[in-house]
């Protein structure tokens, strides 16, 4: 392949600052039948091919409809799943072929926030233990004395009373629940954090709480993120860059302020049409475009496009393949052989 | 002049439990009009769902009671009618969608026996004319192939598809008013954006009226005419729609509202968060109960609970400050 010629989606900046690469990822799912003889009888494709990189310091937002496959690529990244196709490379090296103590050096640096703060905590922990297990697993105190300190640090950090060590998870609400994940989190140092869906499960005066305080700590330890949800308004105010995800693609992939004010793919236009504007006047003079049907099965996703099923702007090319990630302008992606097609009196929002 | 079809007084919903008396519903008022859209706002356990219910008489007894209050719906008491009158008026005059519809259909019966169900029972139809009837329900809500799709169990619809089998089924009976709680929760933003266009072409075109509950302010800015606010048991603010998202005037409305960001807005620098949590059912502070959160607070707010006081046409505010506010908050929008 000619990569240095041809730029992806996966080599967009310079090769310094990258520090996680996503090339090329595949994951899908058998689906078997038959009690006794377990036959596959065919995939989900979850992620079918998705390309980006993530800058050092960054935060790049993954939005989509659910079971669009965000998650699915987030425990990829993870290694969480061995993926079926493609490389994840992080740091340089390609987390897919590393094994045994190298792997487990590397699970350090990349850590996990989950969405639901009631299942994701184990209920028979307190509260310090928690959060400084990961420091025991990972060898990271030399003493009692320390692991304590470290721990009451932790709390602190991330906005919880260093008091509050010695409660049970029921005892929390969910917003501090997902402190402690936040803290759990921190313990090992690490230097990328995949949020799937931090806030989606807290109420609205909560939710901004905690997007604060990943904010804070992203500049307070020089973190990078993948921010995983389906609140745009969300992502829109917490990324650097944002990649729409749909059907197991990636369809449109901006910096934040270029797709949210020229958003591309049709795709991204009815997202943002759809999302709703607290303040009626604004509303009124909005223009919506409601798409009809459902998402397709991803265990049989269109053939050609993936969007054309339910696209308002497609032609019969749109069902011969599914576009290649085109650069339409400096480090502005689309999956869209219509993109631009728009502008012509096609209402957006 | 619209009329009034449904007048809530003073309701008040208590569930007696081993922990104490949990006050989710505690003194609410408000009315809804013929046709009209009313959308009630609230975080998590403010008692929005049990108000709910609690106009169809279906709150859980024991542990629930409706202590006080009449609900006032064409012309008659609710909470004094026997409960064959009740159960001949849901269903039939009033109807509910719920945010997880697979809970509230069947599994083991056909979408379209389940609408023919009602019909049979409630509009005396027969069997021939439920079924014409249900098809042109499911037809009307937008389900392709109605004919054949009634013939499918709920778990082969998709979660839209369900809710808008729920609304047909809410539909089935032409009621006056539907009563929707969290009916978009649990769906993704553009079968969000579907459904609830469809209720409200369909509240249009059949004059019914609607109650939306929503802990989600943006998704009823484009639905209602008028907007009520709960916290913790209580109304807060009531206005138009124009008044609650353009003129805020109770500090905890205008916290909710500053504290998401919005789509349409440049990027602030940090978001503004209410601080710290909702307070417990079982016990309350004294005085007003968004005190221990409230930027704004002073000292009656911790002795005395303040009333919903009007203060323009159609907007009451429930806060001793609401004045002063107006004049803080112009302040702020100036520096
Ligand atoms: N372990 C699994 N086995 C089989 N299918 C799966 C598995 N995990 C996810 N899927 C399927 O893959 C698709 C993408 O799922 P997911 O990544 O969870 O989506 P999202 O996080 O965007 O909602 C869905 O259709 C889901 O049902
Ligand atoms: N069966 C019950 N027993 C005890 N408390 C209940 C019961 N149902 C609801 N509650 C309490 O009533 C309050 C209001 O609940 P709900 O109306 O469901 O809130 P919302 O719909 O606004 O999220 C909550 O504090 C909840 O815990
Ligand atoms: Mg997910
Ligand atoms: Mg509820």
């Amino acid at each position: 392949m000619v990569q240095t010629q041809n730029r992806t989606a996966a080599s967009t900046t310079d090769a310094g600052d990258v520090l996680l690469e996503v090339k090329d990822l595949k994951m899908y799912f058998p689906v078997t039948s038959g009690i006794i003889f377990q036959k596959k009888v065919a995939d989900v494709k979850a992620v079918d091919g998705v390309t980006f990189s993530i800058k050092k310091g960054e935060t790049l937002g993954l939005v989509g409809e659910s079971g669009c496959g965000k998650t699915t690529t987030g425990r990829a990244i993870l290694q969480l799943y061995k993926p079926t196709e493609g490389h994840v490379i992080f740091e340089g090296q390609d987390l897919t072929k590393l094994k045994g103590s190298e792997m487990r050096a590397m699970r350090r640096k990349i850590q996990v926030i989950f969405q639901d703060p009631y299942g994701s905590l184990n209920p028979r922990m307190t509260c310090g233990d928690i959060v400084g297990e990961p420091l025991t697993v990972h060898k990271l105190t030399s003493s009692k004395g320390e692991y304590r300190d470290r721990v009451s640090e932790l709390l602190e950090v991330t906005g919880l009373n260093p008091y509050m060590a010695d409660r049970y998870p029921h005892e929390f609400s969910g917003g501090q629940r997902q402190r402690i994940g936040i803290a759990r989190a921190l313990a090992v140092n690490p230097s990328f954090i995949v949020c799937d869906e931090p806030v989606s499960a807290l109420d609205v005066s909560i939710q901004a709480q905690v997007i604060n305080l990943l904010e804070e700590l992203q500049e307070q330890f020089d973190l990078t993120y993948l921010f995983i949800a389906h609140d745009l308004s969300v992502v829109r105010h917490i990324s650097d860059r944002v990649a729409v995800m749909y059907l197991g693609h990636i369809v449109e992939l901006a910096d934040r302020t270029e797709l949210y004010e020229n958003p591309l793919h049709p795709y991204t236009r009815a997202l943002l049409s759809a999302v709703p504007i607290p303040d009626p006047v604004v509303e009124a003079q909005r223009t919506r475009i409601i798409l009809t049907g459902d998402v397709p099965s991803p265990m049989n996703p269109p053939p050609g496009c993936v969007f054309h099923t339910r696209c308002p702007i497609a032609i019969d090319d749109c069902q011969i393949e599914m576009p290649e990630l085109r650069e339409v302008s400096p480090d502005h992606w689309v999956a869209c052989i219509r993109a631009e097609g728009w502008n012509e009196g096609t209402p957006i929002a | 002049m619209a009329r009034t079809l449904l007048e809530v007084d003073n309701l008040k919903t208590h569930f007696f439990t081993s922990d104490g008396v949990v006050k989710a519903v505690d003194g609410i008022s408000y009315t809804v009009d013929e046709g009209e859209t009313l959308a009630i706002v609230g975080e998590s356990g403010c008692g929005k769902s049990v108000s709910a219910l609690s106009l169809m008489r279906l709150v859980a007894d024991p542990p629930g009671k409706i202590v006080d209050g009449r609900v006032m719906f064409e012309g008659q008491d609710l909470l004094q009618v026997d409960n064959a009158e009740m159960r001949s008026i849901r269903g039939n005059r009033m109807a509910m969608v719920f945010q997880e519809p697979m809970t509230s259909l069947n599994p083991v019966l056909t979408i379209g026996r389940q609408i023919t169900e009602t019909l049979e029972l409630h509009q005396n139809m027969n069997k021939s004319q439920a079924r014409e009837r249900a098809e042109e329900l499911v037809r009307m809500v937008g389900i392709a192939d109605a004919g054949s799709r009634l013939k499918d169990y709920p778990h082969q619809f998709s979660g839209g598809m369900r809710q808008r089998v729920m609304i047909a089924m809410a539909l089935s009976c032409n009621p006056r008013l539907i009563i929707a709680d969290e009916p978009t929760t649990a769906l993704d933003v553009t079968i969000q954006a579907q459904i609830l266009e469809l209720m409200q072409d369909l509240a249009q075109q059949f004059g019914t009226a609607m109650i939306i509950i929503t802990h989600n302010l943006g998704v009823v800015a484009r639905y209602a005419q008028r907007v009520v606010v709960m916290y913790a048991g209580k109304i807060i603010e009531t206005g138009t729609a124009q008044e609650i998202y353009r003129n805020p005037s109770h500090p905890y409305t205008l916290g909710l509202l500053k504290s998401v960001p919005r789509l349409d807005e440049v990027r602030k620098v940090s978001l503004d968060p209410i601080e710290g949590l909702p307070p417990d059912l079982v016990d309350l502070p004294p005085g007003c109960s968004f005190a221990p959160r409230c930027p704004y607070v002073y000292e009656r707010c911790t002795q005395e609970t303040p009333v919903l006081m009007v203060h323009s046409d159609a907007h009451t505010t429930a806060c001793w400050r609401h004045e002063e506010l107006q004049g803080l908050k112009t302040a702020a929008s100036v520096s």
